[in-house]
């Protein structure tokens, strides 16, 4: 892709209504600040990358867009409405308020987090029954074809026990699309997979992509990114240093903390 | 060999004895594991004051011997106003009693769920009791069964304790056989023999629901 075209993709990116919007994001753990001051739009269909090293707080980041982690300060809004706390800020919401909001963002772990009592099916149906309310007719059927679409229509009956890591984790993906969530935050993903089977989870992320999925990833997976992602944003010491599209963020890093980033990454994998 | 013939010719007895403990130790399981879960909700509470009355209550049942417990209660109990037969009286305290040991078990395993589980059932909007039934208890439980069974043997000894209020369980028509006939190595053989068919069907039962839980764990 020419330097113009990128600019003209970012440009109609931009234009599309913003599905999740943090301002002025503030987190620590006790006297360790560890977001400080965030402020970032996630546009619909876009696939937004967090990259940083460990501890830069991108998965805290991450977590404060559902509220898992309560922010010290600023504010989350989804598709313009507040979140977690109550419009003007301060007070939180009541524990129903934020539920319902939250069925409107699908999750994806690091460590999977199936529910291990439930066989597959259950897994993907239980929150769209007991959550959403749908009949289980309703649910089965949805997530039946969830499941084919992750390849795993063979192992509805069997428990999360029985499955590898990259079939959790398609479980796991198929769960958070059956609340036809707005977005999906992804928290590392493939970070606890062995690498042979890193390939068929971001298989089935690139197919949401195409499909036009809004999606935040924190990934240390740099060719996911460099190829799928339409923006990168590159955190350190709970700050974003460099936010862009992958292009320019992979060839033509515009902070020294990026390159060195990018240099170790490259050393460390040749 | 004169002794086991008269314990045989007063089976009777041992019998009504023994099927008053299984009944009592049939109440007593149901009643403390639903005790037992209702307890570890305010112990596990984020809140300072039900996890002060969860701990308070768990730790004096713990502190105390079901002997003495079972006394109490049986005194206590009428001066309250609360009529209960002795009978009544022995199941409660094995309620009572038991269902703070349960409790302990069932914190201990929630407190030992990975944190993603329960995050993952927020992340999805549930809340509260919907929550608790659906996502965090049946992990929990699972995970609890070998050491529920070992209380559950608990309680099946415990019962024994209960011949003290007179109610007519396995160990008192014993002790009547063998105060009436004088025969105290026969017919404590003979109930020894029935509480440990009792344990052994406990273990057994637990060691299948065990193996039924492994592949949900």
């Amino acid at each position: 892709m020419t330097d113009d075209q990128t600019t003209m993709s970012q440009l109609a990116v931009q234009q599309r209504p913003v599905i999740l919007e943090v301002s002025g994001l503030s987190k620590s753990f006790g006297a360790n600040p560890v977001l400080r001051d965030i402020s970032l739009k996630i546009h619909k269909a876009e696939t937004v990358c967090l990259l940083g090293p460990s501890g830069s707080g991108k998965s805290t980041l991450l977590r404060c867009m559902n509220w898992l982690e309560q922010p010290d300060g600023g504010t989350v809004f989804l598709a313009g409405q507040p979140l977690g706390a109550r419009p003007g800020g301060g007070l939180r919401m009541r524990d129903k308020e934020l539920a319902a909001m939250r069925t409107r963002i699908g999750m994806v772990f690091q460590h999977f987090a199936l529910w291990p009592h439930m066989s597959v099916l259950q897994n993907v149906m239980e929150a769209p029954v007991h959550v959403l309310k749908q009949t289980k007719d309703e649910a089965r059927a949805t997530a039946v074809s969830l499941l084919q679409r992750v390849g795993l229509a063979g192992k509805m009956d069997s428990f999360p026990a029985r499955l590898s890591g990259g079939q959790k984790q398609r479980v796991a993906i198929a769960r958070a699309l059956a609340m036809k969530p707005e977005v999906i935050l992804f928290d590392e993903p493939t970070s606890s997979l062995d690498p042979e089977l890193v390939g068929e989870v971001l298989a089935v992320m690139q197919d949401l992509v195409r499909e036009g999925m809004t999606m935040v990833v924190v990934t240390h997976e740099m060719g996911f990114a460099r190829d799928v992602a339409s923006r990168v944003v590159f955190m350190d010491g709970g700050h974003i240093v460099e936010s862009g599209p992958p292009d320019q963020f992979f060839e033509a890093p515009q902070t020294e903390r990026a390159r060195q980033f990018l240099m170790r990454y490259a050393a460390r994998n040749n | 060999m004169n002794e086991f013939a008269l314990v045989w010719e007063h089976r009777d007895m041992i019998l009504i004895g023994f099927q008053n403990t299984l009944l009592i130790v049939v109440l007593g399981t149901v009643g403390s594991l639903v005790l037992g879960v209702l307890l570890t909700i305010p112990l596990m509470s984020r809140r300072r004051g039900p996890a002060l009355i969860g701990t308070i209550y768990v730790d004096a049942m713990r502190c105390v011997p079901f002997l003495l417990f079972a006394y109490l209660l049986y005194f206590a109990l009428p001066s309250l106003g609360l009529d209960f037969d002795n009978w009544w009286t022995g199941v409660v305290a094995l309620i009572l009693y038991n269902g703070a040991y349960m409790a302990e078990l069932f914190r201990g395993a929630w407190a030992n769920l990975p944190k993603e589980l329960i995050e993952a059932g927020q992340a999805y909007g549930f809340t509260g009791w919907v929550l608790l039934r659906r996502i965090i208890l049946p992990p929990v439980i699972f995970a609890a069964i070998p050491l529920v069974g070992n209380q559950l043997i608990q309680i099946v000894k415990d019962s024994a304790f209960l011949t003290i209020i007179a109610v007519a369980e396995l160990t008192h028509e014993a002790t009547s056989l063998q105060t009436t006939y004088f025969v105290p190595f026969a017919s404590f053989l003979a109930v020894v023999f029935l509480y440990w068919l009792t344990c052994l069907s406990i273990e057994s039962t637990v060691g299948y629901a065990n193996r039924l839980a492994e592949v949900r764990r």
